[in-house]
């Protein structure tokens, strides 16, 4: 039934589903008035229904057949078919990339996304989710030779690195224990990264790590599995008929044992699964709410403010440090220090701080590797974010500095010098103090811009505010309320910033 | 160099900018003491020929010599350390002030004393109040740039000038920019400066003061010196036929 070719639907697919989709029955007698395209024509009742999942490195749940690659296998494919059963209605499967099944389903792009879905109060805002079909927890893996750790907390004080998926439940169990987890695309990589030692440990689904990790000799399961979910069945909102369906044909499919079967073929079946009988979803979004308390997230919003302060204050430094000699250079230095100031500013300028980081995180430790430097380049997350946004700030600063500078009228340095002042002398007693003042207010301007810039650091695995606030709201639900506190932290770190650079523009403005 | 040997020559200068030649040949002597007063339409290059006796101006060829020290045609008339000798003994005084708007008159006057001549603070500031005292200023010490009238900012520059103890001073149209009733402020602490012995070189378009003042006059037209004498010789029979036009066109 599913052996197609694996590969995303025809055009021709698409169309047959949309038109019979917006149209139903009387675009299909229409088109059957036509004539002339035979096998057009479906019912509401008997219209394959359409399923999407990411066959791409997708063991156990939906993958290539080794042996015949024309099929697919997993035992989503086998619930799938009993499903197919059960509701008298062919499924036709569609390759969907994971991470955009939630975007797709909304989109209409298929009738459901069945592809180890877990329930999560973000996901349960934008769809209807069928009853849970799979228990699963998460499992630690280790390299067989790991001695230094028995569990996360010891793994997480010897400051070790798990790796996981990207938008998963065990990315964000990971980082509210405060880890910053390596986050892969696909779930063959980060047990490959393990073997290399690239990582030390990695957590991920049990069916993952029953598929991929444990018939590997170099690697073992530590401790037993954590944290504890649903997989279910994704619908859009307004198919409720569609999903209550589904609903019925899962519970009988539970009730009979059926899905027992499936799973204990595909070695999945554990004492956890004995919860299925009983699950339910209703109170998924009851439930984050009532565990998000302003208690429980505030402290939590701190410490992210915190390392957005922290940041902030030292990427400005080594911006305020670094600009100057770059602007001197640009206004007194002689060509080659010209143009190399020109150079410095232009390019900082003309790249997004964002491939900055990316490069100085992810590829300044690849040119130590290539090159066989001596030395390593790899940079904790919090300095590439400094050294990022410094050197990336530090082509500001020095244009604001060349403007302040220049800003002063020749004829202070003229009456400096007819007084036997030097240039340095001129420069540093008469010059820069009345520039400071022309500075200041757009120096601070780039501050409070740097502040709200350092969000995007999250990309280098350094969760400062925002993106504490994207987890917490998250899983909490409360996009409102954690929104506005933590616009709030922002408003009281950022305001009496403008209050001290107007302190500061009076102070060392007096006399103009 | 001390008082004794203090001087300004000036020997077959040219100055250029670009094409242009701002200043053609110019010869001239000022010694010790002696007040000269150097006017002419504007644009004959007066202001730069002021520029280049103290080496804020480089110039193409020539040679003018402060006392004992010397400076060439070229990007840097002279070694730093030299230049600053010459400065330090022919203070200059701008048209437009130029005081440092961020220190008080007091600061602006201690500033150079301090870290040019490396006297203490407290004596540079002693020296510095009586400077202010002397150009009639001895109550506004404390006061920014900003608070002070044109002329106050001038007497003050005047002070700023003083408190580095040279022997002579170059002053660049000073009274242009103030009201009548304060030029008058500012010529006077001039003819107290002249009558205590200051070696003044003076651009200016006072020609009644330069007339009652100045031991020569110069007369500068197109780069070149036309005219060089006693006032009463320039002013009432010129040798040249532009400075008779000049001088109509003043008058008038």
């Amino acid at each position: 039934m599913y052996d197609h070719a694996l590969s995303r639907p025809t055009v021709w697919q698409r169309a047959r589903g949309l038109l019979s989709r917006f149209f139903g029955g009387r675009a299909a007698v229409f088109l059957v008035a036509l004539g002339s395209l035979p096998g057009f024509v479906f019912a509401e009742e008997t219209r394959p229904l359409r399923w999407a999942a990411d066959a791409e490195g997708g063991a156990p749940y939906i993958f290539q057949d080794p042996a015949d690659p024309h099929r697919v296998i997993g035992f989503e494919v086998d619930l799938a078919e009993a499903l197919s059963k059960r509701l008298g209605r062919p499924i036709e499967w569609v390759q969907y990339d994971f991470m955009s099944l939630v975007a797709g389903l909304q989109r209409g792009d298929f009738d459901f996304a069945m592809n180890g879905l877990e329930v999560t109060p973000d996901r349960a805002k934008v769809v209807r989710f069928s009853r849970p079909y799979y228990v699963y927890t998460l499992q630690l893996v280790v390299r067989k030779d790991e001695t230094r750790f028995q569990n996360l907390e010891e793994l997480l004080a010897l400051g070790g690195t798990v790796g996981t998926l990207e938008e998963t439940a065990a990315q964000r169990l990971l980082e509210e224990m405060g880890f910053s987890p390596k986050l892969y695309g696909n779930q063959t990589e980060p047990y490959l990264d393990l073997e290399l030692g690239r990582i030390d440990a990695v957590l991920m689904d049990l069916p993952i790590a029953v598929y991929f990790a444990k018939p590997n000799p170099k690697l073992k399961f530590l401790g037993e599995p954590l944290g504890e979910g649903y997989y279910a069945i994704a619908f859009r909102k307004e198919d409720e008929a569609l999903a209550a369906q589904v609903d019925r044909a899962l519970d009988s499919l539970i009730a009979d044992g059926t899905l027992r079967t499936i799973y204990e073929k595909w070695g999945l079946w554990n004492d956890t699964q004995e919860k299925l009988a009983r699950a339910e979803l209703t109170d998924v979004l009851a439930e984050a709410r009532r565990r998000w308390t302003f208690t429980t997230y505030f402290p939590l919003l701190l410490k992210g403010a915190w390392v957005t302060t922290y940041l902030s204050i030292a990427s400005m430094a080594v911006a305020i440090i670094l600009g100057l000699p770059i602007a001197l250079a640009r206004l007194f230095g002689p060509w080659p220090l010209r143009w190399a100031a020109v150079g410095y500013v232009e390019f900082f300028r003309g790249i997004p701080v964002l491939l900055l980081l990316f490069f100085l995180y992810y590829g300044l430790p690849t040119v130590a590797d290539v090159y066989g430097l001596p030395f390593s380049l790899r940079l904790s997350p919090m300095a590439a974010a400094i050294l990022g946004f410094g050197l990336n700030y530090a082509a500001y600063e020095a244009e604001i500095y060349r403007a302040g500078i220049r800003a002063i009228p020749a004829g202070q340095w003229e009456a400096a010098a007819s007084l036997g002042m030097g240039r340095i002398l001129t420069f540093r007693r008469i010059i820069l103090p009345q520039a400071i003042r022309t500075i200041l207010p757009p120096m601070t301007n780039d501050f409070i811009a740097l502040f709200k810039d350092t969000s995007i650091v999250s990309i280098v695995a350094v969760v400062e505010l925002t993106k504490q606030y994207q987890i917490l709201a998250k899983s909490s639900l409360k996009y409102l309320e954690i929104g506005f506190v933590t616009a709030m932290l922002y408003l009281i770190l950022a305001v009496p910033l403008g209050a001290l650079s107007r302190h500061l523009e009076k102070r060392w403005g007096k006399g103009q | 160099m001390n008082r004794e040997e203090f001087q300004v020559q000036v020997e077959g200068l040219w100055k250029r900018f670009g094409h242009r030649v701002v200043l053609r040949n110019v010869t001239f002597r000022v010694a010790r003491g002696e007040t000269v007063a150097i006017i002419g339409p504007s644009g004959a290059g007066k202001s730069t020929l002021l520029r280049c006796l103290n080496g804020l101006c480089p110039f193409d060829a020539g040679i003018v010599r402060v006392g004992p020290h010397v400076l060439r045609p070229g990007k840097r008339p002279a070694p730093f350390a030299t230049l600053r000798l010459v400065r330090q003994r022919l203070g200059m005084i701008f048209q437009d002030f130029q005081l440092f708007p961020h220190l008080t008159a007091l600061e602006n006057i201690i500033e150079a004393p301090i870290h040019v001549n490396r006297i203490s603070r407290k004596e540079a500031e002693k020296r510095a109040l009586a400077l202010l005292t002397r150009v009639g200023m001895g109550d506004r010490g404390d006061a920014y740039p900003r608070e002070l009238s044109g002329g106050q900012k001038q007497r003050v520059a005047i002070a700023r000038a003083l408190a580095m103890e040279p022997f002579g001073l170059l002053c660049d149209e000073i009274t242009s920019a103030l009201d009548p009733e304060l030029k008058a402020e500012v010529l006077a602490v001039l003819e107290d400066l002249r009558r205590e012995g200051m070696t003044l070189i003076l651009v200016t378009h006072e020609l009644a003061f330069a007339q009652r003042v100045a031991d020569r006059v110069i007369v500068l037209a197109d780069g070149e010196i036309i005219e060089d004498g006693p006032p009463h010789q320039v002013f009432a029979a010129p040798e040249h036929p532009r400075t008779s036009r000049f001088l109509e066109q003043v008058a008038l």
